[in-house]
């Protein structure tokens, strides 16, 4: 019998009094690919920078090809044959593909000779797998797929036999995500060990042969792929059932509440963002925007919440509202009744730093209720942050900690109880579950289709097409700035979303 | 103005550069490798009051040298240790280093030699003398090309042609060797290094290492080669000067000499008030001409120059994360 690729024994790692990892042990096979999935912060991170190097194991033992093996940095990693592919790429911007390459593994002093030899194995390695990219192209000037691909290029450029791909689909399109899949069968065909970490069951399904579910920092089940179900691995992650998909009853449009036409946004290098946005949504229903990340969702959300300028109309309720002026500002568009709750969580939605009753005040903090005079009431404040936590089920249920103390999942739920309790008219909301649990996702959808059914209007931008096709009412995607036209969740499916997703037509379809 | 005014502002101005490309280059090593460092003032300063004072003792230029490489040298070190190993701020680091070498020096020269905070005046082997190059007396008589390697080129001290030689040098190691791609690539993003297996924090040691000793080349040249001895806040902003040519530079080599000997220029021309006049015809006042290099940097400092984009991870102290 063949020694596993990687085979870890009782691996246990503590930051403080949280234990990241206790007791894990695993075996991967060679020329396999193995899937580890689990919730944020169940501790899949953890394990695999104790593989890299990243950090020490408090206790138990690792194995490579059958050898017991230390890994104290990356270094001894990437002699051991591992080679990481990370959620946020690590390379140097404004290098060329083959400089990337080469970091850290060139082969003397002086580069010329490092950078022919490594021109002629991307060459040999692009033939081989798929991976073409353009060795002198500068990473900035490349789309996040072809990034990707770098990245597994410097790690099989290192004779990585085990790759480690940490949420890789993340930032691509359906399309791009076939793509690396073939890549990585193509990998497996020749030997390699893959390891894939992600919380997407589909892509679970899809591409692994076998799957280990973690849980709160344990190795929960370890499975062969063809032998289980999505339904099982989430109720494995989570520890009880979930509702995969969102219960909900068909909507009762009435009014358009929000009617935007020809929206144009010019950042400030001059690139037009938005091409002529028009859309409308109506009361009692929700639009979603599905859209590869950086084609224009971001700056329509700006814009609709005031944090941005713009050219074109925005009606809402049949009023025009300010794009440029004195009322084109955050606080006037709440005075108008439409909430925000931005895609970045952590950098627009709250201050991390503020205890969570300040951050469930912000926004509203100059409202009559939260001011005693000259002064703030904070008692008042503290009392409806209490209050909301406990009807947003925000835990730890202690609004005095730091938001920065809570976890994505609970973060995200101080934002919407802020923004959901003032009983919009409107509510634009980005990225709702991002990081985000799949116990808390249960949560914060059944909130949204709640606030629906109240009869308010909802704009959703989601970089998930699950989420999207789960949650919205009519679909419309968004590609370079331009909408690419709008789908019935129930007359569409994730092949042709992405295809859209992707800038293609109907014409182009039929030729790709 | 004849030929020849022409031939010396040219001389003095390549003199006034040189200070202000070795604190430029100093300043583009560490600056590539993501460390902020407006402690080059300071550097320089202890230097040139180090070597000033060494050189005055024991009457060797050399030995001056060496002293000022390691008054530099330690600060660069505190800026070190403080920015890198313990994850500091960088402008912060950078201010202290400023105002402890103003006020370090001055305190050190009164209690040495008493003479108000300055050295006693270096002579012979105390400074650097001028090296005439080849053939430069042959050719002084060749018009134009002649004149102007005999007058411009030859007979500055040692450090103003290894100011020189060090720009392409410094090109050559930032750009053509591994340890210039890792250099550049820890002041972009220094994830990419350090999960490339490469130590972050010795390359960064490296790099504020380099720029200690060019800044030392410059404040050893403002004492001995530019001057005779240590005065007060001799420096006078040359550091500030500097970061100001690395940003109108881009941080590339090459430009960094050019935008130094454009302040170089402007230096040598305060100098000549007389030529000013006898070009503009009218009379310009003194002081104004003296705060040309300053009204520049301030020029540059507002974005005038176009967009300069300094490395991304500059200023940041690497921590890893999960």
């Amino acid at each position: 019998m063949t020694a596993p690729a990687i085979e870890l024994k009782g691996i246990s790692k503590a930051f403080g009094p949280v234990q990241a990892n206790k007791d894990i042990s695993i075996r991967v096979m060679p020329g396999t690919i193995h899937g580890i999935i689990g919730e944020n912060g169940a501790g899949k991170s953890t394990l695999m920078s104790i593989l890299y190097g990243f950090y020490k194991a408090d206790s138990g033992e690792i194995y490579i090809s059958g050898k017991k093996t230390a890994i104290p940095d990356s270094q001894a990693a990437i002699a051991a044959g591992i080679g990481m592919v990370f959620q946020h790429f690590k390379l140097v911007e404004n290098f060329t593909v083959l400089e990337n390459v080469i970091l850290g593994a060139e082969d003397g002093a002086r580069l010329g000779p490092s950078l022919s030899k490594a021109r002629k194995e991307l060459t040999q390695l692009a033939k081989e797998y798929e991976l073409n990219v353009d060795p002198d192209a500068l990473i900035e000037n490349i789309g996040v797929g072809m990034q990707q691909r770098v990245e597994i290029l410097k790690a099989l450029y290192r004779q990585a036999d085990i790759l480690i791909l940490d949420e890789p689909t993340g930032v691509l399109t359906p399309a791009e995500a076939d793509h690396l899949f073939r890549i990585l069968e193509g990998l497996k065909a020749q030997g390699k060990t893959i390891i894939l970490i992600t919380h997407k069951l589909r892509e679970i399904m899809e591409v692994t042969d076998t799957v280990s579910v973690m849980r709160r920092g344990q190795m929960t089940a370890t499975v062969k792929t063809s032998e289980t179900s999505p339904q099982e691995l989430a109720e494995l992650m989570v520890g009880r059932k979930v509702l995969l998909r969102v219960d909900k009853k068909p909507a009762q449009p009435g009014n358009k509440v929000l009617e935007v036409e020809n929206l144009e946004v010019v950042d400030e290098k001059g690139v037009k963002r938005l091409k002529g946005i028009d859309l409308n949504v109506r009361a009692g229903e929700i639009l979603g925007i599905a859209g590869v990340a950086g084609n224009g969702q971001s700056e329509l959300l700006e814009v609709l919440g005031g944090t941005q300028t713009a050219t074109g109309t925005v009606r809402v309720n049949g009023q025009e509202i300010d794009l440029t002026g004195a009322l084109s500002d955050a606080r006037s568009r709440r005075a108008r009744g439409i909430a925000h709750v931005p895609e970045d969580r952590q950098r627009e939605g709250l201050i991390m730093d503020f205890k969570a009753w300040e951050n469930v005040a912000f926004g509203y903090h100059h409202e009559e209720e939260f001011n005693a005079g000259l002064l703030m009431d904070q008692a008042a404040i503290k009392e409806d942050a209490v209050g909301k936590f406990k009807r947003f089920d925000v835990r730890p249920d202690n609004p005095m900690l730091e938001a920065k103390s809570f976890s994505g999942g609970n973060q995200q739920k101080i934002v919407l109880a802020r923004e959901i309790e003032r009983n919009p008219e409107l509510l634009l909301i980005g990225q709702p579950t991002r990081g985000v649990d799949i116990g808390a996702i249960e949560f914060i959808h059944q909130r949204i289709v709640e606030l629906r059914d109240a009869g308010k209007a909802i704009l959703l931008v989601s970089v998930e097409l699950e989420e999207i096709l789960s949650l919205a009412d009519r679909i419309a995607v968004i590609f370079d700035g331009q909408m690419m036209g709008e789908r019935l969740p129930t007359e569409t499916d994730e092949k042709e979303l992405g295809l859209l997703m992707a800038g293609m037509t109907g014409q182009e379809r039929e030729a790709s | 103005m004849d030929f020849l005014t022409l031939l010396q502002i040219l001389d003095s101005s390549l003199r006034l550069a040189t200070p202000l490309l070795f604190a430029c280059l100093a300043g583009l090593f560490s600056e590539r490798a993501g460390i902020f460092d407006i402690g080059l003032e300071g550097k320089m300063l202890a230097a040139a009051f180090l070597s000033a004072a060494i050189a005055a003792v024991y009457g060797s230029v050399w030995l001056g040298l060496f002293a000022g490489l390691m008054a530099s040298l330690s600060l660069s070190a505190l800026h070190g240790v403080a920015s890198i190993t313990f994850r500091g701020n960088q402008l912060i680091s950078g201010v202290a280093i400023n105002f402890l070498a103003s006020g370090m020096t001055v305190l050190v020269a009164q209690s040495w030699f008493s003479q108000g905070g300055r050295t006693p005046p270096l002579q012979g082997s105390g400074r650097f003398q001028e090296i005439t190059l080849p053939f430069a007396d042959a050719l002084s008589d060749v018009p134009i090309i002649g004149q102007f390697y005999a007058e411009v080129i030859s007979g500055h001290s040692a450090l103003v042609y290894i100011a020189l030689l060090a720009v392409p040098l410094s090109w050559y190691v930032l750009f053509r060797t591994r340890f210039g791609l890792r250099l550049r690539a820890v002041g972009e993003n220094p994830a990419a290094v350090d999960t490339a297996g490469v130590s972050v924090i010795a390359l960064r040691f490296a790099a504020v290492g380099i720029c200690g000793v060019l800044c030392g080349m410059g404040g050893v040249y403002l004492s001995t080669g530019l001057d005779a001895g240590f005065g007060r806040e001799m420096t006078a902003g040359r550091g500030f000067i500097a970061l100001a040519a690395l940003i109108f530079a881009k941080w590339r080599p090459w430009h960094a000499l050019y935008a130094t000997l454009l302040f170089g220029f402007l230096q040598a021309i305060a100098l000549r008030p007389d030529v000013i006049e006898a070009l503009l015809g009218f009379k310009v006042q003194v002081q104004l001409l003296k705060a040309l290099p300053y009204i520049l940097t301030v020029v540059i400092l507002a974005g005038f120059v176009g967009k300069a984009i300094p490395p991304r991870a500059g200023g940041e102290p690497y921590v890893k994360e999960r």
